[in-house]
């Protein structure tokens, strides 16, 4: 077994980085747990720390800044048994905050080394979500004013089960990589260290001073006993294997012929639960058993309980090239919601176009031939009345007939639901 | 033959699974919602895997790592989505990585409105990216197209290692319609291509009868890099301005060259025609309707419904528009594309027809225009 180190590559870090410790670190961790170069992947962002990947000679994948997280959760989920190395500097940690949350919530088995030195080293030294208030930084006055975050406190109330600080002088540096390397599961490490290039140049920092600090920090159990959980690869695959396969869409053969020639177009204006969208599915599979062609377009509140459910269907011989309706030959108009919004259609109507109406609404002035129908009486409930007015419009053998709505009943419907449907198709009478 | 019934989102989705698309990621954003809900049923049985992001950053970068892991992939959203898409379609494009994207279309600017449609992104999928780099993007008209190009999109992506977009639109991608899937038959399935073996593997070098580097996964048994920053043949850094100049020449040119080879569109052409109407997505239906009705009453014009926007197709456009002196262009936006065919017809007279309202374009709109010469 020899070193993954790139020997055509040598790390070119400033004298005295961090970095470097890290670099021969991680090195001999990979060689104790007997890795090959195929069976890591390096990822890395941007930063100083984003060029350990070419330090290695191992599968690499070099990203956006604060995106390394999202590459290496793609790469995981396709190779399960690939060990996926993620190093990111404490810029990258703010950049991707979102990602090292959700990482810690997902337990998937990767290891992040954040090589924390306390600041943006390529850029010119500015603050990061690491940097102490008191530090003289690239940044002005602006890091004065903004906490620094405990990584490990913050990854491990997200979740991580593995969550480490330590400094990259500390004596076990290859043990501690080992240890979360081996560990199944997500796990940060927040390896303190120094950046004579940027940080230290104006706020002193030594080994010793870290050791120090770090030892004032809140000692924190690992694994994290509370977050100890299933590794999400697995338990993905797990719950996968008992997701049913989705059968391929049965199709609907014509067996009837339609009660009426040409294109037809129907608007369906109703309220929220009122099963508007069914219903207008319903009339699409009810053409569809007829040999037409048809489209459905819908329009209800982004607050899907409340307001206004408006669906239009085209039942046409032909193919259906514009989708919008403009003059409809029937109109089931179900509730005031939906008629105010589509108030300006009745004056397009003549007296070719149907209306069937509910007794109670309103209706403004038109041409149309209007039946009203008063629900209540038949004792049909709002959430039913879509329904039972198709079954009219079968009745009357306008655009559909009796035996293609009980076709397309039949295809959407099961058992108890069927039966309802067909009673209420049944009860609507025309009035 | 019969037909079913479906709406544009759930045929991409089965168009995506029957390509080989075994990894999506997305997050819920309407009107683009249905796909993730399509594919969260259709991929875990088959073995694939379907995520949702954190947010829409997240979820292309998924797409690419598993993409470099050697799975067909696939993201989908709308407006706000592909805005944050940007900087991992630049890294796409740059590092070639295959992946189809979908933006499902609404109307803009910014959040806009959820649920109206608009065609108000086809500038921006051309131009959404660092670099400036050609992309391929193509344009479903109808429930049928949400399948086909789909597949056509993932035999792009893998052919060429880059970004496919798919520009839909509200009106197709949530209308539903009939369709018959037997029609489409096994599709011709296209898979990124594998270095001959016994040779070493440099990870972005090029076949010489080719302008695309051959394929092998992060994670297989052969050392693979992957990297967003300007790299040579080896996958590292590189300040060599020639090779620099020789890698945005080869990423230039490996889709503009190719463009002639996947100019989808439909053509109606009428011989006594002075007029050719152009149109893609949702207001090419209005288009074919307007089409019809201009030739029973015997004012006859021609039809081109583009497929495929980007690379534009110039050559076919030259050749469908040859034997008229205008082009009438309808989009559902302020003028994107109608700058195009601007640019590639000089000398033609070029009239726009656009709305912008989340409203259809309408077919006698579209007869009026052409009327009033
Ligand atoms: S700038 Fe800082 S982090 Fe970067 S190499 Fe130099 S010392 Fe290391």
């Amino acid at each position: 077994m020899s070193s993954l180190l790139n020997t055509s590559r040598p790390p070119v870090f400033c004298p005295g980085c961090s970095h470097d410790r890290i670099t021969h670190a991680l090195d001999k961790a990979f060689l104790n747990l007997g890795f090959q170069g195929e069976d890591v992947v390096i990822v890395t962002d941007i930063g100083c720390s984003g060029l350990f990947d070419t330090f290695f000679n191992t599968h690499a994948f070099h990203g956006l800044h604060g995106r390394a997280l999202t590459y290496a959760t793609g790469l995981k989920m396709a190779h399960p048994e690939l060990n996926v190395i993620v190093t990111m500097g404490d810029g990258g940690l703010g950049i991707g905050g979102a990602h090292i949350l959700s990482a810690c919530r997902r337990n998937l088995d990767l290891t992040l080394l954040v090589l924390n030195n306390f600041n943006f080293g390529m850029t010119g030294g500015q603050f990061s979500a690491t940097t102490p208030l008191n530090a003289l930084v690239g940044s002005g006055f602006l890091n004065r004013m903004e906490r620094p975050i405990d990584v490990c406190q913050v990854a491990s109330s997200a979740g991580a089960p593995y969550a480490k600080r330590f400094s990259s002088y500390a004596k076990n540096l290859v043990e501690e990589m080992e240890n979360a390397i081996r560990f199944e599961g997500f796990s940060i490490l927040d390896i303190w260290g120094i950046c004579p290039g940027r940080y230290t140049k104006r706020n002193r920092l030594t080994p010793k001073t870290i050791e120090d600090t770090l030892a004032k920090m809140p000692s924190m159990k690992n694994p994290v006993p509370e977050n100890l959980r299933k590794e999400y690869g697995r338990h993905y695959r797990e719950l996968a294997a008992h997701q049913k396969p989705v059968q391929r869409p049965t199709t609907i053969e014509r067996q009837f012929t339609p009660p009426e020639a040409g294109r037809k177009e129907v608007i369906i204006l109703g309220s929220a639960g009122q099963r508007i969208i069914t219903a207008g599915e319903i009339l699409c599979l009810a053409g569809l058993a007829a040999g037409l062609q048809t489209t459905q377009k819908n329009e209800y509140n982004i607050t899907v309980l409340r307001g206004h459910s408006i669906t239009e269907v085209i039942l046409s011989p032909e193919e259906i090239g514009y989708t919008g309706i403009e003059r409809p030959d029937v109109v089931l108009a179900l509730s005031q919601d939906g008629v105010e919004r589509r108030r300006h259609i009745f004056e397009n109507l003549d007296d070719q176009s149907l209306i069937i109406l509910g007794k109670e609404i309103d209706l403004p002035p038109c041409n149309a031939e209007v039946h009203p129908i008063d629900f209540k009486a038949l004792k049909i409930k709002p959430h039913d009345r879509a329904l039972a007015s198709l079954g009219i419009l079968a009745k009357l053998s306008r655009i559909i007939h009796p035996d293609m709505l009980e076709s397309a009943i039949k295809y959407k419907f099961r058992s108890a639901v069927l039966a309802s449907a067909q009673d209420m198709v049944e009860r609507a009478k025309i009035g | 033959m019969g037909f079913c019934l479906m709406e544009g989102n759930e045929a991409m989705a089965w168009g995506a699974v029957d390509s080989g698309c075994r990894f999506f990621a997305g997050y819920p954003i309407t009107p683009a919602t249905t796909i993730f809900n399509a594919l969260l049923k259709l991929l875990p049985p088959l073995g694939g895997i379907c995520l949702q992001g954190e947010d829409e950053i997240a979820s292309i970068g998924y797409c690419l790592g598993a993409s470099m892991g050697g799975l067909k992939v696939m993201t989908a959203t709308s407006g706000p989505g592909i805005s944050l898409y940007s900087e991992h379609i630049s890294f796409a494009i740059g590092s070639e990585i295959p992946i189809v994207i979908v933006d499902v279309q609404r109307l803009g600017p910014s959040t806009g409105s959820a649920t109206r449609g608009a065609d108000g992104d086809i500038q921006f999928l051309r131009w959404g990216n660092s670099g400036g780099l050609p992309v391929i993007v193509l344009a479903p008209v109808d429930v049928k197209d949400c399948y086909s190009l789909t597949v056509e999109a993932f035999n792009l992506a893998e052919e060429f290692r880059c970004p496919v977009f798919i520009a839909s639109n509200k009106e197709i991608a949530m209308t539903r319609e009939n369709i018959d899937m037997d029609a489409f038959g096994i599709p011709r399935i296209i898979d990124r291509s594998s270095p001959p073996p016994g040779r070493p593997f440099i990870p972005f070098e090029v076949p010489s009868d080719s302008r695309t580097p051959y394929f092998l996964p992060i994670g297989g048994r052969t050392i693979v890099r992957q990297t967003s920053s300007t790299h040579g043949p080896d996958g590292y850094i590189t300040t060599d301005s020639d090779e620099i100049a020789g890698i945005q020449d080869r990423l230039n040119t490996k889709l503009l060259s190719a463009v002639a080879e996947f100019s989808f569109h439909e053509s109606f052409p009428e011989e006594d025609a002075d007029t050719l109407l152009l149109a893609y997505g949702i207001t090419g239906r209005a288009g074919r309707d307007a089409y019809n009705a201009l030739k029973k009453s015997g004012k006859p014009v021609s039809l081109l419904i583009l497929k495929t926007l980007w690379p534009v197709p110039e050559e076919l456009i030259r050749e469908k528009a040859g034997p008229v002196n205008r082009v009438v262009v309808v989009e559902m936006n302020l003028g994107q594309y109608v700058r195009e065919i601007e640019r590639i017809l000089p000398d033609k007279k070029i009239d726009f027809l656009g709305r912008m309202d989340g409203k259809l374009i309408t077919p006698r709109q579209i007869e009026e225009v052409v009327f009033d010469v």
